[in-house]
C-alpha cells in the first residue's frame, strides 16, 4: 500500500513540477487540493503523531479522497517534537510544497511554529491534537481550527465530579510546565465554582518521575481526593507509585483522561483499577458511530484507534466538510470559515460544534480503569466549551 | 509536619541521596584520577536501565538482570577505557569534553536502535512487590527500602576497598601523584582501566536498581548527569567521601524542598551549589 501511494506521490510531483510552470499564475480549479501534514513520525511522540495522520486520512478515504469533487495529494514533514524548527518545518509545507492547508501537530511548542506561520501566511490550518490556549484564545485566528481540546478543558469538568462524590478538599499535583499548568488551572476554575477547597497545589519540573516525596506529604495531608495531570510514561509511573505507596485505597484518585489513555496494559492495569477521569473520548463509548469506526480504523490500519485518532478523524471530517460548501474552492476563504465554524462533526466521541474561538464544543466524559479499560461512567460535562478569553472572534 | 512525616521525608532523602552517590562515585573517581571530564557518564545510567528492562523481558528475573547486567558494564568499561578513554588522558579537557559528548549521540542513537524510542517499564521482582504500613495512609514499597540497603552495601563496599584494601591504597596514591605512584612501582596502566571500569558499572547499576521505579526512557542519562556534577563539584572533585556527603545533602535539600517551598523546588540545589562555592571553592572536601 505504501509504496504504490509512494509511486503516486512521486509521480504527482514529477507532474506538478513540469506542469507548474504552465499553468502559472493561476492554479485551476481541477488541481489537486495540497494537504500538508505536519506531525512527529520519529520519537517519543511518533505513536501519536500516526495515530493523527491515519485517522485524518481513513476520514478522506471513507468520501472517497475527494474534496467538494478534488483530487487530493498529501505533503508529509517529521516535525521531530522539536520546537525550535517548529517554523521553519511549517514553512517547508507553506512555502515550498504550496500547500492548501497543514494538518498538525501534536506538541504544543511546535504548534506554536505553525500557528506563527498560519497567522502570517494566512494559510488554513487544523489542529488535531495540541492544546495550547494561545491558539484559541488570546492568539486565535480566523483561519485556524482546533478539533481536540484546551488543556484546561478536560480537567474542567473534574471540579464538580469530585464534589458529586463529596471530596471537598482536594490535592493538586502536575508537571510544572504549560501543559500541566493550563490543565491546572482548568481543574482550579471548575473545583472552586463548585465549592470545593484545593489544600495544596504540588509540582515538579517536567519530566522529572521522582515522585516518593510528594506522595509522602500526600500522605500526611490526607485530602478527600487527589487530581492530576500526567500524560505519557511519567503517568504510568505515578499510578504505579501511587498504588505502591498504598494511597490507591484510601484516596481516590483523578485526572485528566490523558493519566490513563493508551496506557493501560498488563503491568500497569493492576495499579490503576478506579482511577477516574475525564475526557471528551473513550474507546468504550457506546454506539453506532464509535463501533464502526473501530472496525474501519482496524481494518485499515492494523491497529487499534485511541482519542489521538479520533482527534486526526475529526479534521479529516471537517475539512471534508468545508471543502463540500465552497465545491472544492479553498481560496473562497470566507464561505470556507463560515462553513467550518458552522460545521457539526459527527465524530466517534459523539456530535460535537465549533465554539466562536475554533475550539471544539464537546460532551466531556466521566470514566473509570476496570481491567484494561476506561468504561464510561456518564457525561461528566455536557457541551463543554472552552472560554476562549481573549480571542477577538469571540 | 509531625514527626512520623519528618522521618519517612528523611528516609526519602536518604534513599534519593544514596541513589546519587552510586552516579556519582563513579564519575569524580574518574575525574579525580584520570583526569577526564566525562559527559557520557549518563549514558552509562541509561544504559544500565535499558539492559535491565532487556534482560529482565528476557529471564524474567530482575536479580539475575542485575548481575549479568553489571558484568557486562565491567566489560564495556574496560574496553572503553582501552580503545578511547586512554588515549586521552593527557589531552585538552576540551578534546576529553568533545569525544564524551559524542558518545552520549552514539549511545543514544545504539539505544533507538535496540530497543526503539518507546517508554518502558520494568517489573517489580515478585519476592519484593509488598509494602510496609508506616502511618494509616502510607506504605512503603519494599523495594525502595531494598534499594536503599543495596545502596547502603555498595557505598560501604566502595569506601572498604578505597580505605581498606591495597588497591585502594593505590587508587588514592594515583589520585594524588599519578606520576610519583607511577615511579613508585604502582602499575597506573592496569589501574586506570580498572577505576574506569568501576566508574562504569556503578552509574550502571544505579540504572538498574531504579529501572523498576521509574520508567526507562530515551535521554533519561541526561536529566540525572546534571544532578551528577552538582554532586562532584559540592563534594570536591576526586573526593569519594565528599561525593557521598555532597549526595546526602542533595537528597536532604531536593526531597525537602519539593515539600516546603514546592515553588523554588526546581532551583534550591543549584543555591545550594552556589553557596557551598562562595564559601568553599574548591568543594566541601578538597583532594
Amino acid at each position: 500500500m505504501t509504496s504504490r501511494r509512494q509511486v503516486l506521490t512521486r509521480s504527482a510531483a514529477i507532474l506538478g513540477a513540469a506542469s507548474t510552470s504552465l499553468m502559472l499564475p493561476a492554479r485551476a480549479q481541477n488541481a489537486k487540493v495540497r494537504i500538508g501534514m505536519m506531525f512527529p513520525y520519529t520519537g517519543t511522540f511518533a505513536q501519536l503523531g500516526l495515530a493523527c495522520d491515519n485517522g485524518f486520512r481513513l476520514a478522506l478515504e471513507e468520501k472517497g479522497n475527494k474534496l467538494g469533487g478534488r483530487e487530493i495529494e498529501y505533503f508529509k514533514v517529521d516535525d521531530e517534537s522539536e520546537p525550535a524548527k517548529g517554523v521553519e518545518n511549517a514553512n517547508k509545507l507553506v512555502q515550498r510544497d504550496k500547500v492548501d492547508v497543514v494538518i498538525g501537530t501534536i506538541h504544543s511548542g511546535v504548534q506554536m511554529g505553525i500557528h506563527k506561520v498560519a497567522r502570517e501566511t494566512g494559510v488554513l490550518s487544523i489542529i488535531p491534537n495540541a492544546g495550547l490556549h494561545a491558539a484559541t484564545r488570546a492568539l486565535c485566528a480566523p483561519n485556524v481550527f482546533r478539533t481536540s481540546f484546551t488543556n484546561s478543558q478536560p480537567t474542567l469538568a473534574l471540579g464538580k465530579v469530585m464534589m458529586d462524590k463529596g471530596h471537598k478538599k482536594a490535592v493538586w499535583i502536575t508537571w510544572k510546565y504549560a501543559a500541566g499548568d493550563e490543565a491546572g488551572e482548568g481543574f482550579k476554575e471548575g473545583y472552586l465554582a463548585a465549592g470545593g477547597t484545593i489544600v495544596k497545589e504540588l509540582g515538579l519540573p517536567f519530566p522529572n518521575v521522582e515522585f516518593q516525596a510528594l506522595l509522602t506529604e500526600i500522605a500526611s495531608i490526607k485530602p478527600d481526593a487527589v487530581a492530576c495531570f500526567f500524560s505519557g510514561g511519567g503517568a504510568s509511573k505515578f499510578i504505579r507509585d501511587y498504588a505502591a505507596a498504598g494511597l490507591a485505597s484510601k484516596i481516590p484518585l483523578y485526572g485528566s483522561g490523558f493519566l490513563t489513555e493508551g496506557l493501560l496494559d498488563d503491568e500497569l492495569a493492576p495499579s490503576a483499577q478506579g482511577i477516574m477521569t475525564t475526557l471528551h473520548y473513550s474507546a468504550s463509548l457506546t454506539g453506532k458511530r464509535n463501533d464502526g469506526f473501530r472496525l474501519a480504523f482496524a481494518k485499515r490500519f492494523k491497529m487499534q484507534p485511541d482519542v489521538y485518532a479520533v482527534q486526526g478523524y475529526d479534521a479529516g471530517q471537517l475539512l471534508l466538510q468545508g471543502a463540500a460548501a465552497v465545491n472544492g474552492d479553498l481560496t473562497n476563504k470566507k464561505a470556507l470559515y463560515t462553513a467550518m465554524e458552522n460545521a457539526v462533526i459527527d465524530s466517534p466521541r459523539g456530535k460535537w460544534t465549533m465554539s466562536k474561538a475554533h475550539n471544539p464544543v464537546q460532551d466531556i466524559y466521566l470514566r473509570v480503569v476496570k481491567g484494561k479499560e476506561n468504561v464510561v461512567l456518564g457525561v461528566a460535562a455536557k457541551a463543554l466549551s472552552d472560554s476562549g478569553v481573549g480571542c477577538k472572534l469571540v | 509536619m509531625d514527626l512520623a512525616n519528618f522521618l519517612i521525608q528523611l528516609l526519602n532523602s536518604v534513599q534519593y541521596g544514596l541513589l546519587l552517590f552510586l552516579l556519582a562515585a563513579g564519575l569524580t573517581l574518574i575525574f579525580g584520577i584520570m583526569g577526564v571530564v566525562n559527559l557520557a557518564h549518563g549514558s552509562f545510567y541509561m544504559l544500565g536501565a535499558y539492559l535491565a528492562y532487556a534482560l529482565t523481558g528476557a529471564w524474567g528475573n530482575l536479580f539475575l538482570a542485575v548481575i549479568a547486567g553489571a558484568v557486562l558494564s565491567l566489560l564495556l568499561g574496560w574496553l572503553l577505557e582501552k580503545i578511547l578513554f586512554k588515549h586521552f588522558y593527557h589531552r585538552d579537557h576540551l578534546d576529553q569534553v568533545l569525544l564524551t559528548f559524542g558518545l552520549i549521540y552514539i549511545f543514544e542513537e545504539l539505544r533507538s536502535m535496540l530497543w526503539g524510542d518507546d517508554v518502558h517499564n520494568v517489573a517489580v521482582p515478585e519476592s519484593l512487590n509488598w509494602s510496609i504500613t508506616l502511618t494509616d495512609t502510607l506504605s512503603y514499597p519494599a523495594y525502595r527500602l531494598f534499594m536503599l540497603g543495596i545502596c547502603l552495601l555498595l557505598a560501604l563496599g566502595l569506601w572498604v576497598l578505597i580505605s581498606r584494601t591495597k588497591i585502594g591504597m593505590k587508587i588514592r596514591a594515583g589520585a594524588f601523584n599519578s606520576d610519583m605512584a607511577q615511579a613508585l612501582g604502582v602499575n597506573i596502566v592496569r589501574l586506570h582501566a580498572l577505576v574506569f571500569a568501576l566508574g562504569v558499572a556503578l552509574a550502571s547499576l544505579a540504572g538498574m536498581l531504579t529501572a523498576p521505579l521509574s520508567s526507562v526512557y530515551p535521554y533519561m542519562g541526561s536529566q540525572v548527569l546534571i544532578m551528577c556534577f552538582v554532586v562532584v563539584v559540592i563534594g570536591g572533585i576526586g573526593s569519594v567521601r565528599g561525593a557521598l556527603t555532597a549526595a546526602l545533602l542533595v537528597g536532604l535539600v531536593d526531597t525537602f524542598g519539593k515539600v516546603l517551598l514546592p515553588q523554588f523546588a526546581s532551583m534550591l540545589v543549584y543555591v545550594l551549589m552556589a553557596l557551598v562555592l562562595l564559601y568553599k571553592p574548591e568543594g566541601l572536601f578538597k583532594q
